[in-house]
């Protein structure tokens, strides 16, 4: 286990390095989110009634303020494109022969990863929160934010599993950006990142919930906005924790093929 | 002797007589079209991939599109924008994106690259002006594709509004929208060569993308600072908000395609500012 806390902290210290770029793409991100607050509070302003789906134009705000702290908590920054380019350059060879378990050395890194992101981002994404505080809420008490940060941190292990598995895709095909772009594009509507998922119709809310990307993102910022309790909280954190086990079993089954192939190339 | 007329131009002095520019035109037509083989080789050697990132970008395009039919069930217009205005602008906006990407956005995204690995100085000594190869070494034939299903989803919204634009509308528009391009090449290509300053600039490049999504917004929704910055500072509320504008009959007066185009020029002559300050400091990364 040691070995693994190592990897942690060098890949904090590598982090570091970009911490000029990490700055750079937290305060671009805020363009974007700002246009998006602008748009609905147009949209509002235009209405007779003083809601949408279920959220007035404050729950709204703080429903975008927390999709993006949820998101600078777990989104996969780099992880994928680095472990395409271990495999597809061989770096990975080097792995193989140490007493390393490939999935564990990343998933380490991924964390080193959040936490100098956080490290840097922390400052400009409190910046933007304190300037529409009268939008942020609270949770109601402590079990509502410590289910909060539980589902945050399967959110995580989920965005992580999910990217891994599409990395090794670079076992099969030459260049596995497009899917990882593909699979971005679904994550980025079915997640929950545009638009709260519960303005949408039912029937389409039932097609979503039998995928796993409502648990990326959607799921936290609905337990800590205290949208969702009872029987389909805890529905909610059963199949949470089913696409975390799921993915988790695509990532090794995805490397123990490719491994296999991929010695079998190498010979 | 062409060669060293085409030096003269790169240090900036002024064309010689028109028999001669006439030359350099057909010369530069020459060069553009043997970059134009070099692409579609390229592209050819991959096909599939070729296919895969223009699903991508329809991928995309479709995304925007469904964000905008969710909105209009909860609302019926955003300041005066009504649905299929929005699905022209959004049309709109993702031509711009496409010509521009087309021709410019990869030979943006790649100059830091070529200044870590030194193949600027090659590109720099070569008897051409070194912003025109700089910027239009490779083109993405895969946008114009894209750019076709921009143009059918217009069309489709224009039917929809029962749009019959005169020939001048039309110009106009087609006029703004080149106005649009060079905003966006101008901007990206200020934005890229920020990387003779700091060799790893990916994360302000990619920045910019961030903005190509104001650009789909209908721009009454902004207001105050934003809304300044974004039409005065970084033009992106002109730049397919005005087009449009046009085509539907928003404009009351001339004031808003003459600061697009304005503000087009302005963007040129800064990003031309620009790249000359850092050629005059650049120094190689492999010497």
């Amino acid at each position: 286990m040691k070995k693994y806390w190592h990897v942690l902290g060098i890949g904090i210290q590598h982090n570091l390095t970009y911490r000029f770029n990490f700055l750079a793409r937290t305060v671009f991100g805020f363009i974007p989110l700002l246009a998006m607050l602008y748009v609905w509070r147009a949209i509002y302003a235009g209405k007779a009634q003083p809601e949408v789906g279920s959220y007035s134009l404050s729950q709204m705000t703080s429903y975008y303020l927390l999709i993006t702290v949820v998101d600078a908590l777990t989104a996969v920054n780099e992880d994928d494109w680095q472990i395409a380019a271990d495999i597809k350059d061989g770096n990975i060879s080097n792995f193989l022969i140490k007493p390393i378990d490939y999935l564990s050395y990343r998933l380490f890194l991924f964390f080193s990863g959040r936490l100098a992101y956080l490290a840097v981002a922390v400052i400009p994404v409190t910046l933007f929160v304190v300037g529409f505080r009268q939008y942020f809420v609270f949770p109601r008490d402590g079990t509502t934010l410590a289910l909060f940060l539980l589902s945050t941190g399967l959110t995580a292990l989920l965005q992580f599993f999910i990217s891994y598995t599409m990395a090794m895709l670079a076992f099969w095909v030459l260049e596995v950006s497009t899917f990882i772009f593909i699979m971005f594009a679904l994550e980025y509507i079915a997640s929950g990142h545009m638009f709260p998922l519960d303005i949408l119709p039912a029937a389409w809310q039932r097609v979503l919930a039998f995928t796993p990307f409502p648990y990326q993102l959607y799921f936290p910022v609905s337990v800590y906005l205290g949208r969702i309790s009872g029987v389909e909280l805890l529905q909610g954190f059963l199949a949470q924790i089913f696409w975390v086990v799921a993915a988790w079993a695509a990532a090794r089954l995805a490397w123990s093929r490719g491994i296999r192939r991929y010695s079998a190339v190498g010979g | 002797m062409t060669m060293e007329f085409a030096d003269k131009r790169q240090s900036g002095s002024e064309g010689g007589p028109s028999w001669n520019r006439r030359g350099i035109i057909r010369r530069y037509a020459g060069i553009y079209a043997a970059l134009w083989r070099n692409s579609v080789a390229r592209e050819m050697s991959f096909k599939a991939n070729f296919l895969m990132w223009i699903l991508v970008e329809v991928l995309w395009f479709a995304l925007q599109l469904a964000f905008v039919s969710v909105l209009y069930l909860h609302t019926e217009t955003i300041g005066t924008w009504t649905k299929w205005q929005v699905v022209l602008l959004i049309g709109a906006s993702h031509l711009i994106q496409q010509v521009f990407q087309a021709f410019f956005l990869i030979n943006c995204t790649n100059l830091s690259e070529l200044v870590r690995t030194g193949k600027m100085d090659f590109l720099l000594m070569l008897p051409v002006n070194s912003r025109f190869v700089v910027s239009l070494r490779q083109v993405d034939l895969g946008a114009f594709v894209n750019a076709a299903w921009a143009l059918m989803v217009m069309a489709y919204a224009a039917r929809q509004l029962q749009l019959s634009p005169g020939f001048l509308q039309i110009a106009g528009f087609a006029v703004l929208c080149v106005a649009g391009v060079f905003i966006h090449y101008s901007l990206m290509f200020l934005l890229s060569i920020i990387s003779f300053w700091t060799v790893r600039a990916q994360g302000i490049v990619y920045g910019y993308y961030n903005l190509f999504q104001i650009a789909r917004m209908p721009d009454e929704a902004f207001s105050g600072a934003f809304r300044i910055a974004f039409t005065f500072a970084v033009p992106m509320l002109l730049v397919s908000n005005v087009p449009v504008r046009i085509l539907v009959g928003k404009i009351e007066n001339p004031w808003m395609p003459l600061l697009t185009l304005a503000m087009s020029v302005g963007c040129l002559i800064a990003s031309e500012w620009g790249w000359r300050v850092s050629l005059k400091q650049y120094t190689s990364a492999s010497s």
